[in-house]
């Protein structure tokens, strides 16, 4: 019968320090006030002979001893779990790290792996290497947990969340949406496969969905290509420059925009052009992109973004972007 | 004279009519009783049904749509009509003129129309649940409950906007009240410290309430004229409803608790048979726990997106308002040094308060740290603590406050022994019932899951036997108390030789609660230094 | 008691005049502050969507007839000039123009709701309702705007309408009742809620009405 959860990734160690040195201080206090009542309710009991002569009724010394040494007490704890919590929520963009899309949905996840492999309800990932998840939603607010690896991030409709984290010991592990999301909440759950290298590797060239005629599936960014030829490249194609702006080295770049704000192109800025164009006209261009509502999923989106950010990084292997901007990102002019 | 019995305040009229025109504080005060009784008993059996369901780790007693139903209809009743009220609308209501030696509240008319409003919001509640139920957690988050969900939320939020009004009602009588009705002598570092808390609820009732109303306002507007506030397909913001949810429900949580720690402080003072150690610093306390209460909200939404620099911030303050807290626990352990301690059934339950109140507060810490709360929210670890701090504190405060009381309010002595058991039994139920769930909550378990991993189940089949005990103490200290009601032993003054205003009067009061006028002339809890033995003593059963 | 006080009604919980009346007046404005938090939450969503959607607030703004709204503004502006003046009156004991005064707030309060009535009912017409029958659906921003527009004006209108229902009662009462005369403190507390709707409206009117490009 367990009573701690795995440690298998690399913030688990660090969560479960700050966890022990919480749950000491929890037992200091508990037990201390505990043992300082049942003593003075028996030594002060009614009918004792103890010493009652001049209670004291007041002490400021005292009172600000128990207030601010228990405050020190959890400055250091804040400060340690503060920082530890910035790391988790700031991705990092190494060389080598796996870019993995997720899309939750009432009440499944589906998952793309930037090689083109995809899963529902499972996460097959290499062991040691740095994993991150650019996670969107398709309907109401889910969230993506992983128990034994200490992760969680609410996953929103119609803004991208991101996380990262390094698995450290191959298994299985469960996977939770954490966060209501009606009839089978309960039910969106799965399992993360860590498995070494050379198994991850063979995994995905098991995988037969999806195989193009190299008899694997397209990647990400080529599946983005197709996209972006078929869809796009009619206004933002090379010689269209008059019709719409060019979209290579656009990623991560600064743009103005018709109404003065100056937004940097990320995640968000790539999708919500796809999704809202009205709103995201370019200073110098006609607000005449239709909206592919309806006609590009999220899926595709992530696969739209991958191809548009290898144009600004052609030696970056498919897979890693650029640090994501924060909701609130734009700044106004 | 002659030996004809004076009126008190609950024979004085009789018939429903003379209660449902009541101008009186301590007939509302019950009448809010009887109201919180009822919707304790929908929110209990939800929590049965709850517990019955998972005791296997299949969903196999309730479909899916039937837990989620159950688990909201149990946290939308009981936050609404049995925490916000219980303690302030209740004892509040009853015991605050009474203890500053007042005839009534400052308008007692609107505080009729806050029961009226109160009760008018329940039945709204009801027919919530009747009619279709309600299946978006007491939370409501958007856009699930916007745009997604089939259920009687527009009924549910129209029944939370009307009650908040009985708590905004309630909070700026109170506020007057204390204000301009203490009698002369009655100084504010004079007033006992339940109403101190008091005062510092009202203020959050006054402030904080507003907002809810416009945040559950906007929900049903934007389901019924599809506007899109909240609904991110229409352009809105899901995570600003989660903000200006919180903006309340947090505040609220300490509306919840700060008068139970109100009653903790009177039964810790009556017992120990002296004034309660660093009043000031408790009085204050109350305050500044209101004040900080108000900047912590965000601490909900850490794992929403926050930016990390506002994330740091809220995590900062929330360390910051456990502390006031502490003090508190702190002084009432103090207390009890050089004290002539008695041991009655309220003293039980305050002591209870302590402990679980203790490990409440402090398994907050785990939550208000930020990497340990990314693992720890929507979890079980966050279910354990909020009903540490909500049942084990909170009602436990106010199944003290109603023992303490007891005597004052019906004129009659319960069965101590009884009383005595239930302390003991609701404590150990209680333990059982939540302290597995800490353990669930580490090992990764969801909150609002009907079906689960196989590993989880012996935690939460101990779960379920704790909530069997628990509910069994509720229901034996229901039975003893009403029982006490009609065959009860007559309550003198004063059973529990307590210092305050309202023990100076009969049990129960006469309507207009005191006979004489009173004059404040000495210290709070001036309790005689020679320890002289209380007047009478109960009866024991 | 004075013969004075005796006349006005003592409730049975006060021991003084005084305290009555300070307690009225305590309660009065703790009241006006819930509704400072309550209108709060409006605007807290109006400045957050304004951020988001600057050229949805533009293109919102144009359906709203500013000459109309400062009209409004000019009613409500007077209507708190005659409440102002209706309880000067009462404290001068001067019952009959007291009276005049209110019944000149609640006629312009009327005139405020009519003028409401137009733009409202102008917005149906144009389809310019957020809903399902919204005229531009694909501009969310405006869509966003005329919500926020419906929300904040229909609650403000709401309490002016309720404004009006306790001004009557007020007057009504000041007429039939000689006791009532004499008790300003009604009629101030009364005009402190006007006050606030009047304020509200001066916030609303520039954020809705006066946007510039």
């Amino acid at each position: 019968m367990r009573f701690v959860p795995e440690q298998a990734s690399n913030f688990a160690p660090e969560v479960d320090y700050i966890f022990y040195v919480l749950l000491a201080l929890t037992i200091f206090f508990t037990f201390g006030v505990v043992f300082a009542i049942i003593y003075l309710s028996v030594k002060y009991r009614a009918g004792s002979k103890a010493n009652r002569t001049r209670p004291p009724h007041h002490n400021t010394a005292l009172e600000l001893a128990w207030s601010v040494i228990p405050f020190l007490m959890g400055v250091p704890v804040f400060l340690w779990s503060a920082k530890l919590y910035v790391e988790m929520y700031s991705p990092k963009n190494t060389a080598g790290a796996l870019n993995i899309s997720v899309v939750g949905k009432q009440w499944m996840w589906h998952i793309q792996h930037p090689t083109g492999q995809r899963e529902n309800n499972e996460l097959h990932i290499p062991v040691n290497r740095d994993i991150k998840l650019m996670m969107i939603s398709q309907d109401v607010i889910h969230s993506f947990f992983i128990p034994d690896f200490r992760i969680k991030k609410d996953v929103l409709p119609e803004y991208f969340s991101t996380q990262w984290f390094r698995a450290t010991k191959v298994g299985k592990y469960h996977l939770f949406c954490a966060e209501y999301c009606g009839t089978n909440h309960s039910e969106m759950i799965g399992t993360v496969y860590v498995m070494t290298p050379e198994d991850y590797q063979k995994w995905l060239s098991d995988t037969k969905w999806g195989m193009n005629k190299f008899g694997r599936p397209d990647t990400m960014v080529e599946q983005g290509e197709k996209l972006f030829v078929t869809r796009c490249a009619g206004c933002h194609g090379a010689g269209k420059a008059a019709t719409a702006p060019s979209l290579a080295g656009l990623f991560g770049k600064e743009r103005e925009m018709a109404d003065g704000r100056r937004i940097t192109a990320d995640e968000d800025y790539i999708r919500r052009s796809i999704y809202e164009p009205d709103a995201m006209v370019v200073k110098g261009y006609q607000n005449i992109m239709p909206s592919f509502k309806g006609q590009i999923d999220e899926q595709q989106v992530f696969e739209i973004i991958a191809y548009i950010n290898s144009l600004s990084n052609p030696q970056i292997q498919a897979g890693t972007t650029l640090p994501t901007a924060s909701r609130k990102q734009e700044t106004k002019q | 004279m002659s030996i004809a019995q004076k009126p008190n305040y609950l024979d004085s009229e009789l018939g429903i009519k003379s209660w449902l025109t009541t101008l009186d504080h301590k007939r509302i005060g019950i009448m809010y009783l009887l109201v919180i009784c009822v919707f304790f008993i929908v929110g209990g059996s939800m929590a049965a049904l709850i517990r019955a369901e998972l005791l296997t780790p299949k969903g196999d007693l309730l479909t899916s749509d039937a837990y989620n139903k159950a688990f909201t209809i149990h946290g939308v009743t009981l936050v609404f009509w049995v925490l916000i009220p219980a303690v302030p609308a209740v004892l509040g209501n009853f015991c605050l003129p009474l203890m500053i030696g007042a005839r009534d509240v400052a308008f007692p008319r609107l505080n009729l129309l806050s029961w009226y409003v109160f009760t008018i919001g329940g039945v709204f509640g009801i027919m919530a649940v009747i009619f279709g139920g309600i299946d978006t957690g007491w939370t409501f988050y958007t856009p699930y409950s916007t745009s997604f969900s089939h259920t009687s939320v527009v009924l549910a939020v129209t029944a939370v906007f009307i009650t908040g009004f009985s708590s905004i009602m309630t909070g700026l009588n109170f506020i007057v009240t204390i204000h301009k009705m203490r009698a002369p002598g009655m100084t504010w570092f004079r007033l006992p410290l339940f109403v101190w808390a008091n005062y510092a609820t009202s203020l959050i009732m006054v402030l904080a309430t507003p907002v809810i109303a416009i945040t559950v306002f906007l929900v049903g507007l934007e389901k019924v004229a599809h506007i899109g506030i909240f609904d991110p397909a229409l352009g809105g913001d899901p995570i600003l409803f989660q903000h200006m949810f919180w903006f309340y429900s947090h505040p609220a949580v300490y509306i919840m608790i700060l008068p139970p720690m109100g009653v903790i402080s009177e039964i810790v003072a009556c017992f120990c048979r002296k004034r309660i150690f660093g009043y000031e610093f408790v009085a204050y306390s109350s305050l500044a726990i209101a004040i900080i209460g108000f900047i912590v909200w965000a601490h909900h939404l850490f794992t929403s997106g926050l930016s990390t620099y506002s994330a740091m911030v809220f995590s900062f303050l929330t360390f910051l308002v456990a502390i006031p807290s502490a003090v508190k626990v702190f002084n009432w352990t103090a207390t009890f040094y050089k004290g002539e301690i008695h041991f009655e059934s309220p003293m039980y339950f305050a002591i209870g308060f302590i402990g679980l109140f203790l490990i409440g507060g402090l398994t907050g810490l785990f939550l208000a740290s930020l990497g340990t709360d990314i693992h720890f929210q929507d979890t079980y670890f966050v279910v354990a603590h909020f009903h540490y701090v909500m049942v084990g504190s909170a009602i436990m405060g106010f199944l003290g406050g109603l023992h303490f009381w007891w005597p004052k309010i019906t004129g009659k002595l319960y069965a101590e022994g009884l009383a005595r058991w239930a302390a003991v039994i609701i404590f150990l139920g209680f333990n059982f019932t939540f302290f597995p769930q800490f353990i669930l909550g580490y090992l990764g378990m969801p909150r609002r899951y009907h079906s689960y991993s196989d590993e989880f189940q012996v935690l939460h089949v101990c779960s379920s036997l704790g909530a069997t005990v628990l509910g069994f103490g509720y229901i034996l200290t229901f039975c003893y108390l009403l029982y006490s009601v009609k065959f009860g032993a007559k309550a003198p003054k004063n059973p529990w030789g307590a210092k305050g205003f309202e023990w100076v009067t009969d049990s129960p009061p006469p309507t207009d609660n005191f006979d004489f006028k009173p004059v404040m002339r000495e210290e709070a809890y001036a309790y005689k230094p020679d320890y002289e033995a209380p007047e009478v003593v109960h009866e024991r059963a | 008691m004075s013969a004075h006080e005796q006349e006005l009604h003592l409730g049975h919980q006060f021991e003084d005049l005084k305290q009555q009346i300070e307690s009225y007046t305590i309660g009065m404005w703790i009241f006006l502050v819930t509704e400072v938090m309550f209108f709060g939450g409006l605007f807290t969503a109006y400045i957050i969507y304004r951020a988001k959607f600057p050229e949805g607030w533009v293109h919102g703004h144009h359906h709203l007839d500013w000459r109309l709204g400062g009209l409004n503004t000019l009613i409500l502006l007077t209507s708190s000039l005659t409440m102002a003046l209706a309880v000067r009156a009462a404290m001068l004991n001067k019952w009959k123009p007291q009276v005049l005064f209110l019944v000149c707030t609640v006629l312009l309060a009327f005139g405020f709701m009519i003028v409401k009535y137009f733009e409202y009912s102008k917005k149906f017409r144009e389809h310019i309702v957020p809903g399902p029958l919204f005229a531009h659906k694909d501009d969310p921003g405006q869509e966003l705007f005329m919500g926020l527009y419906f929300a904040l004006t229909g609650l403000h209108g709401f309490h002016v309408l309720i404004g009006i229902l306790v001004i009557s009662a007020i007057t009504i009462r000041t007429i039939n009742m000689r006791r009532m005369r004499q008790d300003f403190i009604p009629v101030e507390l009364v005009g402190l809620y006007w006050h606030f709707v009047d304020i509200v409206w001066i916030f609303l009117y520039p954020l809705l009405y006066l946007i510039s490009k």
